[in-house]
């Protein structure tokens, strides 16, 4: 009992980072922008929440710097490509290795800084309730907050009408801008959100997963977030089941291992990607409903004037 | 000149695409220094390996003073970009160069062919030539004194060894560690979790958390962050640090950690070429010529663990003691080192078996 508590700690912890960075990354791609940036906008985020508080100005501020610090990202990136109309492709990949250069060059002085990690949440009674305890009333603030994001996100897509504005803005961009909807002004918070989330996730790696800043720390979490959008077929339910089953099959290998399960160490370092893919490939096989949830526009440049 | 946008492309370009050699010390006086050039793989504030070479260039700067010029490129990516750098040293003065990653080995090669006037010094490699001499550290000499410590400490009987890939300067170190720790505790197992990478704090930290659950009350890590140090500090429970002294990431839990100390091996070898005695050499230091040194043991430690650590560490300097004594086991229970033996250095730069004692299979 206690084994399958103190695993699905590590499975949550797994998966935070990505679930906040694939929630960012879906609501940046549902307004039509495709923004290759993940990676760099969360090394960013990560770097700037951990120097924030390690240098004295508490996690609130660190993590609030963070999705600051990612939405400056994002906003480099919407200013060249829906202001600039630049190549959503070339600009995003670009921006992955600036955010890899830049938060090095910001990291310098914190490379080797010890850090206190996130305080975990205790309520007297509940939190040392067997299994459930720890798990539902003792996690840190972030994960709580990358369900409320989760939710936040689905409601706001389906059940407001900024969300469908978005998604009008997603699908065809010129219908919208003849309706009167600002698709610049859509597309530019999108973006930043997208990049606050990002930042947010950085963060909790640095600042929870492990609590310490290292150079290019991230490695590949913004990749996989951005896999994750896709083969969850812009859903954000499964976002958050492909985030879990991506976590826990990352935690699931490694036990394997230890256990001495005999099979090479090289196959189970795939299993998760093989995994989160093969399962949210079958549960999404029906084309014309990927067809309904992708973006139309996607990627594609959008001038009023054209 | 007239700047135009062109010009101005390709000054950009070449000032980007010029490797940032940093130089110390003056301009050339009537007695030129000896230009000494050193790579790095990592940035020099890595805390682990770039930084432990570095330290062996303030080291040759500050025995020998005007007598020598250093200079050092950090951050070069292994592969193509490796032999500019290489090239660009050698072609700009520079007569005696280190360079400190397994992958700079073909890339230093090349270009120690093409200068034979330069002497070229590469770390961890087999490639040798008139001008290139080689080094590497006997680093499974300190897992053995972190073995003996873990011998002790361990309640559980269980090590948790966090691993990179399975090379044999990897599956050399588990097979020290164990057999130390074994020699304390012969009930003791080890259990190997293999993250494919050398820095991923995120997994290395899952990984050692995986190992903890399992009821691992002690961590090894051949892997580069202090990740895993942090998780034992968390769970109370021991573990090694890495290449270097990571203390602050684990107060309590920080047993003591095996650390690269490159600076008298520099020393001498800078000293052979300001005197004319410098020649092509293999190199394989251990804690006798104090190439491989323990950061200090944690005071919470218990005294009779301290006293045979050090023990271990006087008898493996004097010679008294091999890591690798035999008989040694494999897996199987097959004598793999008789009785009275030792391994030679051939058998353990080939290494791709496990000793008895260590649990699971070695990935191919």
């Amino acid at each position: 009992m206690e084994i399958l508590s103190l695993v699905l700690m590590s499975v949550v912890a797994a998966a935070t980072p990505l679930l906040f960075a694939a929630i960012g990354e879906l609501v940046t791609e549902k307004s039509g922008v495709l923004n290759l940036g993940v990676e760099g906008m969360m090394l960013v985020g990560a770097v700037v929440g951990f120097a924030v508080t390690a240098s004295g100005g508490g996690a609130v501020l660190g993590v609030s710097a963070a999705a600051a610090a990612g939405s400056a990202m994002a906003a480099l990136f919407a200013l060249l490509t829906l202001n600039l109309l630049a190549n959503q492709v070339a600009t995003g990949l670009a921006l992955t290795l600036f955010g890899i250069g830049l938060s090095a060059l910001v990291g310098r002085g914190f490379i080797g800084v010890p850090l206190d990690g996130l305080p975990h949440l205790a309520i007297p009674g509940l939190s040392d309730l067997p299994l459930i305890g720890p798990l539902i009333f003792g996690q840190d603030a972030l994960v709580y907050l990358s369900f409320v994001a989760v939710a936040a996100v689905a409601w706001f897509l389906t059940r407001t009408r900024a969300g469908l504005i978005l998604k009008a803005v997603g699908e065809n961009p010129a219908a919208a801008h003849r309706l009167g909807h600002s698709v610049l002004r859509v597309r530019w918070l999108a973006v930043l959100f997208g990049g606050a989330m990002a930042g947010i996730g950085g963060a909790y790696l640095s600042l929870a997963y492990t609590p310490l800043w290292a150079e290019n720390m991230t490695a590949g979490r913004g990749w996989i977030a951005l896999a994750l959008v896709v083969f969850a077929t812009w859903r954000p339910g499964r976002v958050l089941l492909g985030a879990y089953l991506f976590g826990g099959v990352t935690i699931a290998q490694l036990h394997a291992q230890s256990a001495g399960v005999a099979l090479p160490s090289q196959f189970m370092s795939m299993l998760p990607y093989l995994a989160t893919i093969l399962v949210l490939v079958l549960i999404s096989r029906d084309a014309a409903r990927i067809r309904l949830n992708a973006p139309a526009s996607i990627g594609k440049v959008f001038h009023p004037g054209g | 000149m007239r700047i135009t946008r062109r010009r101005f492309t390709q000054g950009a370009l070449a000032a980007a695409a010029a490797p940032a050699v940093l130089s110390f010390g003056g301009p050339a006086r009537a007695a030129d220094p000896l230009k000494v050039g050193f790579v790095y793989v990592g940035p020099i504030g890595d805390h682990g390996w770039s930084y432990q070479h570095n330290e062996g260039r303030l080291a040759v700067e500050a025995e020998f003073g005007d007598r020598v010029e250093t200079s050092f490129v950090e951050k070069v990516s292994e592969g193509a970009d490796a032999e500019r750098v290489v090239n660009q040293l050698a072609a700009s003065g520079h007569k005696l160069i280190f360079t400190t990653s397994f992958g700079f080995m073909n890339p230093t090669l090349k270009v120690a062919q093409r200068h034979s006037d330069v002497m070229f010094e590469h770390a961890t490699g087999y490639k040798r030539a008139d001008n290139l001499a080689t080094y590497a550290a006997r680093f499974y000499e300190g897992r053995t004194i972190s073995g003996t410590l873990a011998g002790h400490v361990s309640e559980t009987g269980v090590v948790g060894y966090i691993a990179s890939f399975p090379i044999p300067e990897v599956v050399r170190g588990i097979g020290a560690f164990t057999l130390a720790a074994r020699r304390i505790n012969p009930d003791l197992e080890v259990r190997v979790v293999w993250v494919n990478s050398w820095y991923d704090p995120g997994k290395e930290a899952d990984a050692a958390k995986a190992l903890v659950d399992q009821g691992a009350d002690v961590l090894l890590q051949h892997t580069d962050s202090p990740a895993p140090m942090q998780v034992a500090e968390e769970r109370g429970i021991k573990a090694v640090g890495q290449a270097s002294d990571m203390t602050r990431f684990g107060p309590s839990a920080h047993m003591t950690a095996v650390v690269n100390d490159w600076a008298p091996y520099y020393v001498e070898r800078v000293g052979q070429v300001l005197d004319g005695s410098w020649t092509s050499t293999d190199t394989w230091g251990g804690l006798a010529s104090g190439m491989v040194k323990m950061a200090p043991f944690n005071s919470n430690l218990p005294a009779e663990a301290i006293a045979d650590a050090e023990q271990a560490v006087a008898d493996i300097k004097s010679g008294a003691r091999h890591p690798f004594d035999g008989p040694v086991r494999d897996q199987s229970g097959t004598v793999r080192i008789a009785e009275g033996e030792r391994a030679s250095d051939e058998l353990l730069l080939g290494m791709d078996w496990y000793v008895e004692g260590v649990q699971g299979k070695l990935p191919g």
